[in-house]
C-alpha cells in the first residue's frame, strides 16, 4: 500500500475490529475507486457490516486507518464524514411525510425553504414517486419506503453512499427490481457506493468489484465475472453460484486423480506433489453432448435424478466407473429433450479441463 | 497481533452532540445518586451508629430483635402481607381470565370500574370500612363481634387497595399466550378442564407469582391502610413512623426502615426473575388468543366479576357518602360541610392545592426527566461504566418502600454538613422524593416505547448532519406522546396518592393533601377526611378522563403515520 492510485476515493487500510477477544475484522484492506459500485459481500457474521459501520464512523476500528482521497478520517464523527446511509429497516422517521424525510438532512445544511423544495421534488422525481411527498412511510409499499430512504440519503450529496442490506426485507420479485433501479440510479449520480449484501446474485448483478469476506477476512476482491469464473479459494467458490466439490490427489502437475478416474486441469501451480486436493467446477460447465474416445475428461455416468428448475435442469449424475462422489450438472431444456436426460439413462460427459479449479485440501 | 493492536489503537473525535449526549448521562447518574444511592446510604449507616453518630455495629439491630414489642410487628406485617396477598389474588385471577378469555358483556366497563383504587390513597378504604363497620358502622353487625380496628380491617383495605395491581400484571399474563397452544390441546381432544390446567395455568404462573410478589410487597410497605384501621396492631410501617416521629429515635427507626426495605428487595429480586421468565415464554410468531362466545359461562363470569367489583365500587361510594354527611351517625343529613377544610384545621385548602401543585411539578419534571433519562440510556452511546450505574439506580426505587425513601431523605438532605440542607422543608423535595420514588415504573416504561423505535435512528440522524436532539424532539417524543403521556399521567396519579413518600418530609407551609386526611382521620375528623379522600380521587379521576379523551384525539390525529 505504498503507491495510492489517484481516483481512489475511499481506502480501507489494514482495519482490525476486536470485540473483546473475539476479532471481527482482521487486516482488511480495500480501495473504493470515484463512482465506483463496491459490494461487500459474505455469510452473516462475516464482519461485513461492522466493517461498513467503521466506514460511516458508527463503530470504531481497533486499528487501522480510513483514508478519503488520501486523507486519514478515522478519526472524524459520522456526522462530518458527508456519507449516506441506508439500512435495511430503512428507518424512516415514521411520523413525518415522504417530503420531510427527504428534506430531513437539508435542513442542517443551511439550505432555504424553496431550495429545499427544490431538491426534495427533484429526488422524488428520480427515485419515480414524484406525487408522494405528502404520504407517510407506513403508507407505501416496502420498495417505495425502500426508494424514499434511498432519496433521503441521497439528498444531501453525500460523497459516499453506504446500503446495509437494503432489498433483504423485499420479497424476491421486487428486490430484482430494484436493483436495476438502485444500479442505474447510482450509474447516474455517479456516486461511489458500498453495498453490503449476504445475497451473490445481489453482488454479482449489481457491482463492479465485489469484496468477499468470510469470517473476518477478505476471500476475493474482483469484478463480478473474475468472482464468478476465478474464485481464489474454496470458499468463494462455494458461497458464489452453484458449485460441484470433488475430493482428489495431485498425481502429477495438471492431473488429477478423482476416485478411480483422471482429471486434467488447469493451474494447480503452488500445490506440492501429491497433495490431497479439493477440485470444482461449476454445474453449467459439465458438457452433457460428450461422444467420442477423444475427448478430455470424458466420464460415464447414470443418471440418477432430473429437478426441473424453470429455465434448465439439474441433473444428479454418478459416475459408473470411477468410485467419486455424485455430481450436478445443467442442462439446458432444448438439451434435455434433444439428448433425452431421464433418471436411469447411462449417459458420458466431460469437464473440461480449463473450468476446474484445484485447491488445497487440509 | 496482540503487540500490534497495543500499538496504536485508533480514536474518534466525539462530535458535539455527542458530548452533550455524555454530559447529560453524567448529569443523570449525579441526580439519581443524590435521589436515590446517597440517602439510602445514610440510612444503612444510620442503621449502625449510635445518637451521636458514633459507628455500633449491629447494636441497633441486636435492642430491636431482643424487645418483642418491636419484633413482633415485623411478623405482624408478614402475616397480613401474606392473608391479603391469598385474599386478592383468587379474585384478581379470575376477574383477569374473565376479561382476557371469556367474552362476556361490559368488559370495558369492568376494566375502569376496577382501576378505582389506583385512584385513591390507601386512606380512603380504611375509612369507608370505619363508616361501615367501625364502633358506629352501618354493618357492624356482620362482624359478630370481631373489631374491624387491626388485622381485619388491614387486610380488607389492602385487598381493595392492592386488586388492580395484581389485576393488571394477570391480566398481561393472560394476554400473553399463544392461541396456537389452546388449537393444539382441543385438537388432541382435551377438555376445558383439561386445557386450563395443563395450557392456562402453567402459561400463567409466572404472572401469578409476580402478582403475589407485587401485592405481598405493597401490603409489606403500606403506611396508609394500617394508620387509620390498624388500631393497636402495630406493622412495621408503622413502627418506623412512631420511632422517628413520635420518639425521634432515628436509629431505631433507622433498623425498623431496613427491615421493611430487607423483604422489599428480596421480594423485588424474585419479581425480576420471575418476569423475565414470563417476557421469555413469548414468542415473536405467537397468535393472540380470541375468546369465543359462550353463553352459560359469559354469565358465569359476569356474576363472578359483578360479585368482586361490588365491594370495590361499593367501597368507593361508602366514602363518597361519608364526605357528605353532615354529623356521622348524628346528623345523617347531606352538605357540603365536610369539604369546607378551614373547620378542621387552619390549614383549610392548602393541603389541596400544595397536592396539586406537587403532583403537577412531579409530572411536569418526572416526565421530562426519566424519559429523556430512558432515552440517553437507549439511544446513545459512551461512558458504559457511568450507564451500568445509571440502569441500577434507576431499577432500586421500585424495590425501596415510600417510607424507607422518605426516612432516608430526613437522614439524608436534614444532615447539617449536607449543602442540600436548604431543600428541606420545601414543597421542591416533595417532588424530587416523589419522583425518585416512582422512578422505576415510569422508566420501564419510557424504555419499552423507546426499544419499539428503530436502533438506527440516529445513525441516520448523524450521516444528515442532525444532532440526535433535534431527531429527540422531531421524531422520538411525538412518536413516543401516548408513553409519555402514560408516564406524566403516572406521575401525576401517584403524586396525589401517596402518603408513605412525604409522611416524613413535609412541613406545615408543604402539607399535601393526603397527610391532611391522616391527621385530620387522628383529630377524629373523620368526614373531612373523608371528603379530602375523595377530592384526591377527584382529581386523579378527572386526570384519567382528560388523558383517554387526549389519547384518542392523539390517536386519531396521528392515524394517518401509525396506521400499519
Amino acid at each position: 500500500m505504498t503507491v495510492k492510485p489517484v481516483s481512489s476515493y475511499l481506502q480501507v487500510e489494514n482495519v482490525w475490529k476486536l470485540f473483546g477477544t473475539f476479532a471481527a475484522l482482521k487486516d482488511v484492506s480495500f480501495d473504493v475507486h470515484i463512482g465506483e459500485f463496491v459490494c461487500l459481500l459474505g455469510p452473516s457474521g462475516c464482519g461485513k457490516t461492522t466493517l461498513l459501520r467503521i466506514v460511516m464512523g458508527l463503530e470504531t476500528q481497533t486499528r487501522g486507518r480510513i483514508l478519503r482521497e488520501g486523507g486519514d478520517i478515522s478519526g472524524l464523527p459520522p456526522a462530518d464524514r458527508d456519507f449516506g446511509i441506508v439500512f435495511q429497516s430503512y428507518a424512516l422517521f415514521p411520523n413525518l411525510t415522504v417530503f420531510d424525510n427527504v428534506a430531513y438532512g437539508l435542513h442542517s445544511r443551511k439550505m432555504h425553504g424553496a431550495q429545499i423544495r427544490d431538491r426534495v421534488e427533484e429526488l422524488l422525481t428520480l427515485i419515480g414517486m414524484p406525487d408522494a411527498g405528502r404520504k407517510y412511510p407506513a403508507q407505501l409499499s416496502g420498495g417505495q419506503q425502500q426508494r424514499v430512504a434511498l432519496a433521503r440519503a441521497l439528498a444531501p450529496s453525500p460523497s459516499l453512499l453506504l446500503l446495509d442490506e437494503p432489498l433483504s426485507a423485499l420479497d424476491a420479485r421486487l428486490r430484482v427490481r430494484l436493483r436495476h433501479e438502485v444500479r442505474s440510479l447510482q450509474r447516474r449520480l455517479r456516486v461511489t457506493t458500498i453495498l453490503v449484501t449476504h445475497d451473490q446474485e445481489e453482488a454479482l448483478t449489481m457491482a463492479d468489484h465485489i469484496v468477499v469476506m468470510n469470517q473476518g477476512v477478505i476471500e476475493q476482491i474482483g469484478t463480478p465475472m473474475e468472482i464468478y469464473r476465478d474464485p481464489r479459494t474454496a470458499f468463494v467458490a462455494d458461497f458464489v453460484g452453484e458449485m460441484n466439490f470433488l475430493d482428489g490427489q495431485l498425481v502429477a502437475p495438471g492431473r488429477v486423480r478423482v476416485g478411480g478416474a483422471e482429471l486434467q486441469c488447469m493451474l494447480t501451480d503452488g500445490l506440492g506433489d501429491h497433495a490431497t486436493v479439493r477440485i470444482c467446477f461449476r454445474p453449467e460447465d459439465v458438457d452433457v453432448r460428450a461422444s467420442g474416445a477423444g475427448t478430455v475428461n470424458a466420464m460415464p455416468v447414470e443418471i440418477t435424478a432430473v429437478d426441473f428448475l424453470g429455465s434448465f435442469y439439474r441433473a444428479t449424475l454418478r459416475p459408473t466407473t470411477a468410485d467419486a462422489a455424485e455430481v450436478r450438472a445443467d442442462v439446458p431444456i432444448h438439451l434435455q429433450r434433444e439428448l433425452d436426460i431421464a433418471p436411469g439413462r447411462m449417459i458420458t460427459v466431460s469437464l473440461p479441463s480449463d473450468r476446474i479449479r484445484v485447491f488445497a485440501r487440509d | 497481533m496482540g503487540i500490534a493492536l497495543a500499538a496504536a489503537p485508533a480514536q474518534r473525535k466525539l462530535a458535539r452532540d455527542e458530548w452533550i449526549a455524555r454530559v447529560a448521562v453524567v448529569a443523570l447518574a449525579l441526580w439519581l445518586l443524590v435521589a436515590v444511592a446517597l440517602p439510602l446510604w445514610a440510612l444503612l449507616s444510620k442503621s449502625f451508629q449510635n445518637r451521636d453518630g458514633v459507628f455500633v455495629g449491629l447494636l441497633n439491630y441486636a435492642t430491636y430483635f431482643s424487645s418483642p414489642a418491636l419484633f413482633s410487628s415485623f411478623w405482624n406485617s408478614i402475616m397480613v402481607a401474606v392473608i391479603a396477598t391469598t385474599i386478592t389474588l383468587p379474585g384478581a385471577f379470575v376477574y383477569a381470565y374473565a376479561l382476557t378469555r371469556s367474552s362476556m358483556k361490559a368488559k370495558g366497563l369492568f376494566t375502569a370500574l376496577a382501576q378505582i383504587p389506583i385512584l385513591a390513597p390507601s386512606l380512603l378504604p380504611a375509612i369507608a370500612l370505619i363508616y361501615l363497620f367501625g364502633n358506629q358502622g352501618l354493618l357492624r353487625s356482620f362482624l359478630f363481634g370481631q373489631s374491624i380496628y387491626g388485622p381485619l380491617g388491614i387486610v380488607i383495605a389492602e385487598a381493595f387497595y392492592t386488586f388492580p395491581h395484581a389485576l393488571l400484571i394477570l391480566v398481561t399474563a393472560l394476554n400473553t399466550s399463544d392461541a396456537r397452544l389452546y388449537e393444539s390441546a382441543a385438537a388432541l381432544g382435551a377438555w376445558p378442564r383439561r386445557i386450563f390446567f395443563t395450557v392456562t395455568l402453567p402459561g400463567a404462573r409466572y404472572g401469578i407469582l409476580s402478582a403475589a410478589l407485587v401485592v405481598f410487597t405493597l401490603v409489606m410497605t403500606d403506611f396508609g391502610a394500617p394508620k387509620v384501621i390498624g388500631g393497636r396492631f402495630n406493622v412495621l410501617a408503622t413502627d418506623v413512623y412512631k420511632q422517628v416521629v413520635g420518639q425521634q429515635n432515628f436509629q431505631i427507626g433507622a433498623v425498623v426502615a431496613m427491615m421493611l426495605l430487607f423483604p422489599a428487595i428480596l421480594s423485588f429480586a424474585a419479581e425480576r426473575f420471575v418476569r423475565r421468565k414470563q417476557m421469555a415464554q413469548l414468542t415473536a410468531q405467537a397468535v393472540p388468543l380470541v375468546p369465543k362466545p359462550n353463553r352459560q359461562s359469559d354469565w358465569f363470569f359476569f356474576g363472578v366479576c359483578t360479585l368482586i367489583i361490588i365491594p370495590i365500587v361499593g367501597i368507593l361510594l361508602t366514602a363518597a357518602w361519608a364526605s357528605f354527611i353532615r354529623f356521622w351517625p348524628y346528623n345523617l343529613t347531606m352538605g357540603l360541610g365536610n369539604y369546607n377544610f378551614s373547620r378542621f384545621e387552619t390549614a383549610g385548602w392548602l393541603p389541596y392545592w400544595n397536592s396539586l401543585r406537587m403532583a403537577g411539578w412531579t409530572a411536569l419534571i418526572g416526565t421530562a426527566l426519566i424519559f429523556g433519562g430512558a432515552y440517553l440510556l437507549e439511544k446513545t452511546k459512551g461512558l458504559p461504566f457511568v450507564r451500568s450505574i445509571v440502569q441500577l439506580f434507576a431499577m432500586l426505587p421500585l424495590a425501596v418502600p415510600g417510607l424507607v425513601l422518605g426516612i432516608s431523605y430526613i437522614f439524608f438532605f436534614n444532615h447539617p454538613a449536607n449543602p442540600l440542607v436548604f431543600l428541606y422543608g420545601t414543597l421542591a423535595i416533595l417532588v424530587i422524593n416523589t419522583i425518585a420514588h416512582f422512578y422505576t415504573v415510569s422508566h420501564l416504561t419510557a424504555t419499552t416505547a423507546l426499544k419499539q423505535l428503530d436502533n438506527e435512528f440516529e445513525a441516520v440522524s448523524a450521516s444528515l448532519h442532525a444532532p440526535f436532539y433535534r431527531t429527540f424532539w422531531k421524531v422520538t417524543v411525538p412518536v413516543c406522546l401516548p408513553a409519555i403521556l402514560d408516564i406524566a399521567v403516572y406521575m401525576f396519579v401517584n403524586a396525589m396518592t401517596t402518603v408513605s413518600a412525604v409522611i416524613f418530609l413535609w412541613v406545615p407551609s408543604t402539607r399535601v393533601a393526603s397527610i391532611a386526611v391522616v391527621y385530620m382521620d387522628d383529630a377524629g375528623w373523620q368526614g373531612a377526611a373523608a371528603a379530602m379522600a375523595m377530592m384526591i380521587v377527584y382529581t386523579s379521576a378527572t386526570l384519567k378522563l382528560v388523558h383517554v379523551l387526549v389519547a384518542r384525539i392523539l390517536d386519531r390525529r396521528t392515524q394517518a403515520w401509525r396506521r400499519r
